[in-house]
């Protein structure tokens, strides 16, 4: 009864898109104030039908009802809670259903938050989140749906895949997807945009914080992921530019391009053509991302069962989306104003260049992942492209964005003078050198680390000598300068945040990438190996049984001279109902490193395989990440940004300190 | 500053970075693509020694064997029709299995046999790397395994 209530919910939810999709855009173009009105409780009302049809099948999962296909493909009755609940999304049926509901979510939050907007944007914009719904329901609907009943209902479920039986991996698809939906906002806006043929600063105030949760969301969804893939695969790496990856790293890059360009239509309302197009395609890459990853067009060292029968519908679903908006674009673009002229030296000159450089490098990342298809479609020769193409591709594109990432947020808005901001960033020109000096002193090794370190403490440096100088640090009484930093708007506090913690990750990825060092051997109990200044010993094995698996828990003590550092408690697990092994890797951190232990196969004479890892930095990468997705939800409590505070209508003053971020 | 004078540095600097980038694929296209060989293809003696390369199949029942060093793993892969010798040091993943498929990437030593650096995971039980189904339906061999599970 409860899966067929989810299932009449979800075509409800369609009934409602479909009418939210056309009343409200129709009264716009006609003026009518009651036809606009529909799309506010439309989007309200497809909100709650999409929540009844989630928590169906939730509770389908919670009490493994048999009788529903999807259940019994991914669930089993001995499986944790937590488990049950994440399998909910943990397959394909399940995660459209997610991600239906997160963008009925950012629906209803324009409908609930947008008392402000002009109401006939506020009508598009609705009818076009209302599109992609129907798009989205349709699909879910008509190719796979989550509901599908199975009789007779077998006694118990085939469980949820192991690998994905895991707290981080729990998270994951909900945190990603609420990134790739979240750009909808920004696509709708766009698409509103240019329907009516105008992009005004208003707009831009919109865009960028919603544009700002999404980003939010995906790079902790991204690198929920990565942190997965290093802890659970036990490969000892947390990228390894796989198509997978990729597909939810391009609209990231795509989103920062488009989160930096609406800082300029906000402030000096200028790129609003370019600011639009930035939208359409951070959107239509993270619907490109969704379904690469389903749609088995590549091979993935990630990849799942996939079933090519829907692959039709999602490039329908890809050509009408793209295709129809960039259309769109081409012909209404031309009557979206140009603004604000400025220098090539200005603020908006490095924004510029930063999106020029993010564009292009999302650019090589795609041709990276798509080339093989080409190739394959072309020639038929089937290859991969892995590491060493975007170590000389991306990489390189990478090297002068950072570089201007600590000048840029320098430069004054419209003219600049690159000369007298280069002289306050000789402190930072000087860490860089010493940084540079220390890893070749250091560790020595490939002279592109040495510079990517040199650049880190250069960007960290130059950021926070940015910060510094603007709250006056040490150059007045400190009371002065914790005043200012207090009346120093949150958004800059923010910015300062984010770029410092990508200074910080990426010294943990250079560091990483460049001086890891591995070994495998076969120990005995008691045996010791040493390792970068630590000796791992191997003291015992044990077979334990957990709620659904059996596990072999090894205990490797690690000591540091004779001084113990840590004990860790790597496993190799095997799950029954799939006959699935898992690796569980024993990680210790010192935060400098990552000391990683993983257990393998037992040989005849009682010795285990084991693989140890001394990842230098690693930590790095995680706490940048954090302190980047800190950044944004510190600019987004900015008091410009705060949900439903009125917007200042009356201009400030000029002259009056305007934000500067 | 006109309108016209900043569009012209803006289309310079893009076309300079485009150029670039440009460069740099190209560049990296010649050099760091990775082709894929079914063993039939590597009996045939297409392949070049030293390059690296992914050679996929399935692990040939009975094969895997490990060395007396404990961490070295010597299989081979076939698409049912020729094998091709392989030795891999390290841990192999949890999924590698007798008779299932398999993707691994390194290179053709002298002698013929196939040292792998890597042996790429499979996340499914019932995923099939596409490389390696087509391999087989090349080879003729290949028959569907959902039906053969199922």
């Amino acid at each position: 009864m409860i899966p067929e209530i989810g299932h009449f919910a979800l075509i409800l939810a369609l009934m409602v898109a479909l009418v939210q999709g056309s009343v409200p855009i129709i009264g716009a173009a006609q003026g009518r104030t009651a036809w606009m009105d529909v799309a506010r409780p439309a989007a309200l009302l497809q909100l709650a039908l999409v929540t009844i049809a989630f928590l169906a099948l939730t509770w389908a999962f919670v009490v493994s009802d048999f009788t529903v296909l999807n259940v019994v493909q991914n669930s089993h009755t001995a499986k944790p809670l937590l488990y049950k609940i994440s399998g909910v999304w943990g397959n394909h049926e399940g995660s459209m259903v997610l991600w239906v509901l997160i963008l009925a979510a950012f629906g209803a939050a324009v409908a609930v938050f947008g008392g402000n907007l002009p109401p006939p944007l506020r009508a598009r914009v609705l009818s076009v989140q209302a599109w992609i719904a129907i798009g989205f329901l349709a699909f879910s609907l008509l190719t796979s749906n989550p509901f599908e009943r199975i009789f007779p209902a077998p006694l118990n479920g085939r469980d949820l895949n192991p690998l994905l039986q895991d707290p981080g991996l729990a998270f994951h698809p909900p945190m990603l997807y609420a990134g790739y939906v979240g750009f909808s906002m920004a696509f709708s806006f766009a698409i509103a945009a240019l329907i009516e043929g105008r992009v005004d600063p208003a707009w831009a105030r919109w865009v960028r914080p919603w544009t700002l949760v999404a980003w939010c969301f995906l790079t902790a969804g991204i690198t929920l992921g990565s942190w997965w893939a290093y802890y659970e695969l036990g490969w000892g790496g947390w990228w390894f530019w796989d198509p997978v990856e990729n597909a939810s790293f391009m609209p990231w890059l795509m989103g920062t391009a488009l989160l930096h360009s609406a800082i300029v239509v906000e402030k000096r309302d200028a790129l609003k053509a370019w600011t639009i197009l930035l939208a359409i395609l951070t959107f239509s890459l993270s619907l490109i991302g969704t379904f690469i990853v389903r749609s088995g067009l590549l091979t993935s060292v990630h990849a799942f069962a996939t079933d090519p029968e829907r692959g039709l519908f999602i490039l329908l679903l890809l050509c009408v989306t793209i295709g129809g908006s960039l259309i769109l674009f081409a012909i209404r673009a031309p009557a979206v104003q140009a603004g604000g002229l400025f220098a090539p030296v200005s603020r908006e000159g490095a924004l510029v260049l930063n999106n020029l450089l993010l564009v292009v490098a999302c650019g090589t990342v795609f041709l990276g992942t798509l080339y093989p298809l080409f190739l394959e479609a072309a020639t038929g020769d089937k290859i991969s492209v892995g590491p060493p193409f975007y170590n000389k591709t991306f990489v390189p594109i990478m090297v002068p964005l950072i570089a201007v990432m600590a000048i840029g947020p320098f430069l004054a808005w419209k003219r600049a003078d690159l000369a007298g901001v280069l002289g306050r960033l000789k402190l930072a020109f000087a860490a860089a050198v010493l940084a540079a000096l220390g890893a070749v002193a250091l560790e020595g090794g490939p002279v592109l680390a040495v510079l990517a370190m040199g650049l880190a403490a250069w960007l960290i440096v130059g950021t926070l000598a940015e910060w510094a100088d603007r709250i006056k640090l040490f150059r007045a009484p400190l009371g002065d300068s914790l005043r200012r930093a207090r009346g120093l708007p949150r958004s800059a506090h923010g910015m300062t945040l984010a770029h410092a913690g990508l200074a910080v990750a990426m010294a943990g990825m250079t560091a990483a990438a460049s001086w890891k060092v591995e070994s495998v051997q076969v120990m005995q109990l008691g045996d010791s190996v040493e390792m970068a200044g630590y000796t791992y010993r191997l003291d015992r094995v044990d077979q334990v049984q957990g709620p659904n698996y059996t596990s072999d828990i090894a205990q490797v003590t690690i000591s540091r001279g004779d001084r113990h550092v840590a004990r860790l408690t790597p496993e190799k697990r095997l799950y029954p109902v799939q006959q699935m092994p898992t690796t569980e890797a024993g990680i210790h951190t010192t935060g400098l490193a990552d000391l990683y232990v993983v257990i393998g196969d037992p040989d005849e004479a009682g010795g285990w395989t084991v693989r140890i890892f001394h990842e230098p930095l690693v930590p790095w990468i995680w706490a940048g990440v954090l302190m980047m997705v800190l950044g944004g939800i510190v600019s987004l409590s900015d008091r410009r940004f705060r949900l439903g505070a009125p917007a200042r209508r009356a201009k400030a003053p000029a002259g009056a300190t305007v934000a500067q971020t | 500053m006109t309108r016209k004078r900043r569009r012209l540095y803006m289309v310079l600097a893009a076309m300079s970075i485009l150029a670039g980038a440009a460069a740099l694929v190209l560049g990296a296209l010649q050099s760091e693509l990775t082709y894929f060989y079914s063993p039939t293809d590597l009996a045939a003696g297409s392949a070049p020694a030293g390059r690296s390369i992914r050679l996929g199949g399935l692990v040939e029942e009975g094969s895997v064997e490990r060395l007396d060093d404990g961490v070295t793993t010597s299989f081979r892969v076939t698409d049912l029709t020729s094998s091709v010798p392989v030795t891999y040091r390290g841990l192999l993943p949890d999924l590698f299995r007798e008779g299932q498929g398999v993707v691994t990437e390194g290179s053709l030593s002298a002698d013929g046999a196939f040292v792998a650096r890597e042996v790429l995971a499979k996340h499914d039980e019932n995923y099939m790397p596409r490389e390696v189904t087509d391999a087989l339906k090349k080879s003729g061999q290949w028959r569907d395994p959902t039906e053969a599970t199922e």
